[in-house]
């Protein structure tokens, strides 16, 4: 078996172990229900889709993708088992993507688990489900993206709480920067250019389009090109400890 | 074997490891002494291949640590400082986990693990979460991660560090029997250990290394090398007699317990010369006794005295 599937299988079995998987997932699923229904208003608009559902994703991720974060490197540096997982025969790159790879499927798990919704959608009318499966999708990817976020900046600090606080300012930081009501304040202020790339950084406006069931290439590449470059700026963290 | 070359390793301004050249070979136990902070764990953590050197290099079994790490890795079983594990596992899941790592597969990862458990005695505790574990038993797991893939190069960081005298002996046990065909390299601030271990010593401090000789070598700088102590009742007259052999260097007494030491004069033999007088002058002496050396007073001296500083260096006994 490759390092990169025993990571991944350690991680994942440490989540189980200790109340953090359990934890989330009952605060995901029960914050994802109540959110749809609720402020969603998934009866009122009487639309068969579950976009009141998806369009609460990204403010979960922002609180709970954190919380499983932020132990991922901080917890190792401070409790020693950096220093015994590094001088295993392993990249660090392997490393990385073991526990980057257990955090996503992690919550491709709590996604999965979210079905009922899905079947409450299909019961009560005929939605789309290319167009719900293209959310899932949308949903998965954002989180991923996310989870690279919180893998880099708890690469940053030894501090569980430094990496959860900056992990979720820095994906508050990237769900605004393309609302409106942010680019509107700086229209003026900078120029035209700038405000059009960071409104095309924006993780809302490309997660929205997956989420109507467009699937864009560029929507792809956003999401994949952002993981790969915040594990790499992670990995380059981790070495910079090495060697630092 | 293990060969560093000029290691070195800053932090800022500070120098933790200064051109540090050592060569262990196979067959040798390879005491890495020093006081605390005098560089021992970042030496070995170069050599693991967690820290990089600032300059210099290190390899282990011909593999370059920094240009072939995992080639240097495989052939290397490393102990960390304080036996790091992770506390959430169980011994097993801790145990199955490092036989993954290591990429032993099937049959082979089953036998290493069943060896492993057998060989530091963890059958019972093999369904325990770590955490829960006593220090030595932790320990104990940490050595057992080490030697799990069986590599020809030990490396454990203060091995007995904070366990009773019965763990320090069962893995001083262990250590010497794997020492066979091995290169181990152990680091340490325990004397008696050297002894019980090591068949060679470096002594580094600040980074540098001051000495690198075998145990019996460095006994022979202490000026108890060849001394000779006794207890005896009521034998204050008979100092001016031995003072008066014309092998003596001089003569020391205890003044907790009244323990006669007499210091030869270089290369001189004076058990019995001394014996002879104690005899004719009918003293009767409980036991006599010739000193190897302390270790610990070479210690002293070589780590303290080298790096310019006297605050130690005056003898009393330890």
């Amino acid at each position: 078996m490759s390092p990169v599937t025993a990571v991944m299988r350690r991680e994942l079995r440490s989540y189980f172990v200790t109340p953090v998987a359990y934890v989330f997932l009952v605060i995901f699923l029960v914050l994802a229900g109540i959110l749809t229904f609720y402020v969603g208003d998934f009866y009122e608009r009487g639309q068969a889709d579950l976009q009141p559902f998806f369009v609460m994703h990204p403010w979960l991720y922002l609180i709970l993708v954190p919380a499983i974060t932020m132990r991922m490197w901080a917890e190792e540096s401070k409790g020693g088992t950096l220093e015994l997982l590094l001088t295993l025969p392993i990249t660090l790159w392997q490393a990385m993507l073991g526990k980057f790879l257990a955090a996503w499927l992690f919550i491709g798990l709590a996604l999965l688990l979210t079905f009922p919704i899905w079947i409450t959608v299909n019961y009560l009318g005929a939605p789309d489900n290319g167009v719900i499966l293209a959310g899932y999708l949308g949903s998965w990817l954002m989180a991923g993206t996310f989870i690279a976020i919180g893998a880099c900046l708890s690469a940053l600090t030894r501090s569980q709480v430094v990496a959860f606080i900056l992990t979720a300012l820095v994906c508050v930081l990237l769900i605004l920067v393309g609302q409106p009501q942010v680019l509107e304040l700086f229209q003026g202020t900078l120029p035209r250019q700038l405000i059009n790339a960071a409104a095309h950084l924006s993780m809302l406006q490309h997660f929205e389009a997956i989420a109507r069931g467009v699937l864009d290439v560029r929507d792809l590449y956003y999401f994949l090109l952002s993981m790969l470059c915040w594990l790499i700026a992670g990995v380059l963290l981790l070495d910079l400890k090495r060697t630092g | 074997m293990i060969e560093t070359e000029q290691l070195t390793r800053c932090y800022g301004n500070l120098i933790a490891v200064d051109a540090l050249s050592i060569r262990v070979e196979p067959g040798q136990v390879l005491g890495l002494l020093g006081p605390n902070g005098a560089g021992k764990s970042t030496a070995m953590r170069m050599i693991a291949g967690f820290l990089v050197p600032t300059s210099g290099s290190a390899r282990v079994c011909g593999h370059d640590v920094v240009k072939e790490p995992l080639k240097a890795k495989q052939a290397l079983g490393y102990l960390p400082e304080g036996a790091p594990s992770y506390g959430e596992m169980t011994v097993r899941e801790f145990l199955r986990f490092i036989v993954r790592m290591r990429g032993l597969s099937g049959g082979v990862g089953y036998r290493c693990f069943d060896d492993v458990v057998q060989r530091l005695q963890l059958e019972d505790v093999l369904g325990i979460s770590i955490e829960t574990l006593s220090k030595g038993l932790r320990r104990r797991v940490g050595l057992a991660q080490a030697i799990l893939h069986d590599p020809p190069v030990l490396m454990l960081d203060e091995p007995t560090d904070g366990l009773d005298p019965n763990q320090k002996h069962a893995v001083r046990q262990l250590i010497d029997v794997m020492a066979r065909e091995r290169t181990i390299l152990i680091s340490t601030h325990l004397l008696e250990e050297v002894h019980a271990l090591c068949n060679r010593v470096v002594i580094i401090a600040r980074g540098r290394l001051l000495a690198d000789a075998t145990p019996a070598e460095l006994e022979q700088r202490s000026r108890y090398h060849g001394a000779v102590s006794f207890s005896a009742p009521g034998s204050a007259m008979s100092q001016e007699m031995l003072g008066r052999l014309p092998q003596v260097e001089s003569i020391e007494i205890d003044p907790l317990d009244g323990r006669i030491t007499v210091f030869p004069k270089p290369g001189e033999r004076i058990l019995e010369p001394v014996e002879t007088l104690l005899r004719q002058q009918g003293l009767e002496v409980s036991e006599i006794q010739l000193e190897r050396g302390r270790l610990d007073e070479v210690f002293r001296q070589i780590t303290t005295v080298e790096c310019g500083s006297v605050t130690a260096a005056s003898g009393g006994r330890a």
